[in-house]
């Protein structure tokens, strides 16, 4: 549908019906202060016995409003094919911040994970930057970023509009005043979800598996511990947003099974970037980038023999964990666990 | 001479989005000016300075925010052509949601931040609702669902804007703002130029320095609540 064709929307169908369809207009109807006009008329009919001055505080006319509603509805219209499909990311060295070229050009595919290493200051958010903004060789670092093996216009980089990159940090903190399932319904809502009651039960089971102790659907999002919070955000990200890289700076250890989540990103198919000083976390990427002095010297693969510490690293995590949760119990800590 | 209007609620980020701006644009110095509309006092002109950004700021005062606006706009260009500037950047506060700034043909952008509620978007009116660019700030302390989230929201109103996440802090995201204004146009006076939208609508008694209270003191332009019988 082109934006002309929702006006037939508007005149030829009655508001009642209109909201059966589409139960999104009743947004575009509260918006406006226009939720109690009449419903068995169609909107145009029904905006004739609306009050003009009202329409004006809004800086529209009855015109304005089936206009700004052609509009509405064809944002909220979900597109048959994502303009967003991202199947690769390619990066393309620049300068680093002594103005010594970056040998590098890395390509990386859907359901692949890449960690970032570097000390604090080395330029980790640059590249993040790079990767967020798209860069087309105009930023300070002058490196590239193509999309699917191609460079991509200023025009295209404005469509991505921000939902390109989905971010998870340490910092990050759930502000509104609701419970788990009604905070995964209006995400749900806003993404256009189709079967919006599947995908909101499958997105609270993941996080309650991820996280280490169980929520349930009508705890406040705000009262999370912050492992359970964590979960949720992750499990969120993989079943709702739809946008194609993740990038993801340092998740805490406490309370979360945080290699898990990482592939369950992955294998929701998208791009992962793990900023990160944990070996465990480091170790079950695909590949490493190590970050110095603004740029990346090197781009390395998970070696044999570092595949072969991921398992003596994940005993050690897990001893840690057996500490932790005994911590929580109010249990001893002795000796014997840490030879275990 | 370029001019970018940017308006946003008290403390959403206008000051640091602009100083990140103006940061990653990389312009000469001295060549990028900064008018500050503000209403009682304002502190802004120090970070301005610090930042060796040539700044006048003024104060409505009694006057509506939005009508002291557009009475001294042409005024602020006059003086950033006069100052040699190539752009000229218009910071004003949106106090009463249903402030708006915006000049047609002229690039504006609004501020709002994360951290102000979800429904806020659509609260807000005319100052998001013809913004062509809206900023969405303090986004890196709240989870990407209430990203999404609140930009679904804002779209709800604006559904042609362009949306922009910016950490006012480290300026992650002004990079791509920036390339938006270079699609904004070259000016050398507003005279004749229209608003996007109507001045709020105020020359009632009140206005004029009436502080008693009754319907024999109320003069002018009225809006009467109506309170239903129960």
């Amino acid at each position: 549908m082109i934006r002309q064709d929702f006006i037939t929307l508007a005149t030829d169908l009655s508001i009642e019906d209109l909201l059966l369809e589409y139960p999104i207009a009743a947004d575009f109807l509260a918006n406006l202060r226009l939720d109690s006009i009449p419903k068995q008329l169609s909107l145009s009919q029904a905006l004739e016995e609306v009050d003009e001055g009202i329409l004006q505080e809004f800086g529209l006319d009855r015109f304005g409003v089936l206009r700004s509603f052609c509009e509405f509805m064809e944002t909220f219209t979900p597109a048959e094919v994502s303009p967003h499909a991202v199947s690769s990311l390619t990066i393309i060295g620049g300068l680093n911040k002594s103005g010594e070229p970056e040998k590098i050009s890395l390509t990386i595919f859907c359901g692949e994970i890449i960690s970032i290493v570097g000390p604090t200051g080395s330029g980790k958010s640059r590249l993040l930057n790079d990767i967020e903004c798209l860069a087309q060789g105009d930023t300070p670092t002058g490196r590239r970023v193509l999309v699917n093996g191609a460079e991509l216009d200023d025009l295209q980089r404005f469509e991505m509009d921000g939902k390109l990159v989905a971010q998870l940090s340490q910092n990050m903190n759930f502000v509104m005043d609701l419970t788990v399932r009604e905070f995964l319904e209006m995400h749900a809502k806003s993404r256009l979800t189709i079967n919006a009651e599947q995908v909101v039960e499958k997105c609270f089971l993941c996080a309650n598996e991820l996280a280490g102790e169980k929520f349930l659907p009508d705890t406040k999002i705000t009262q999370l511990s912050g492992g359970q919070s964590r979960a949720l955000m992750i499990a969120d990200t993989a079943y709702m947003s739809n946008s194609p890289i993740v990038l993801i700076d340092e998740i805490e250890n406490a309370g979360i099974d945080r290699r898990q989540a990482i592939e369950l990103l992955a294998k929701r198919e998208k791009i992962i970037f793990v900023s990160t000083h944990d070996p465990l976390l480091a170790l079950s990427a695909d590949k490493r980038m190590v970050i110095k002095n603004g740029g990346i010297i090197k781009v390395m693969d998970i070696s044999d023999t570092e595949k072969q510490s991921l398992q003596a690293i994940e005993e050690l995590d897990n001893t840690m964990q057996i500490l932790r949760n005994r911590l929580r119990d109010g249990a001893q800590i002795t000796l014997d666990l840490l030879k275990s | 001479m370029k001019l970018i209007t940017v308006a946003g609620p008290p403390s959403s980020g206008k000051t640091s989005v602009i100083l990140k701006l103006i940061e990653c644009m990389g312009l000469p110095k001295g060549s990028v000016g900064v008018v500050k509309f503000d209403c009682l006092t304002s502190f802004d002109n120090l970070r301005y300075r610090e930042a060796d950004i040539p700044i006048q700021t003024g104060f409505s005062g009694k006057i509506c925010p939005d009508h002291y606006f557009v009475s001294n706009i042409d005024d602020a260009v006059q003086w950033g052509m006069k100052s040699g500037f190539q752009m000229l950047i218009t910071e004003s506060a949106g106090l009463c949601n249903r402030c708006s700034p915006y000049i047609n043909g002229i690039f504006s952008i609004c501020v709002i931040d994360n951290l102000s509620g979800a429904n806020t978007p659509r609260k807000i009116g005319p100052l998001l609702k013809l913004a062509d660019v809206v900023v969405v700030t303090k986004g890196d302390i709240v989870s990407q669902a209430e990203r999404e989230v609140f930009a679904f929201n804002i779209k709800q109103v604006n559904a042609l804007a362009k949306v922009i996440f910016i950490n006012g802090i480290t300026g992650q995201g002004s990079f791509l703002l920036s390339k938006h204004l270079q699609q904004a146009r070259d000016i050398h006076t507003l005279r004749d130029m229209k608003l996007r939208f109507t001045t709020p609508a105020a020359v009632c008694s009140y206005c004029t320095g009436e502080t008693r209270i009754g319907d024999s003191h109320q003069m002018g332009m009225m809006k009467k609540m109506e309170f239903k019988e129960l």
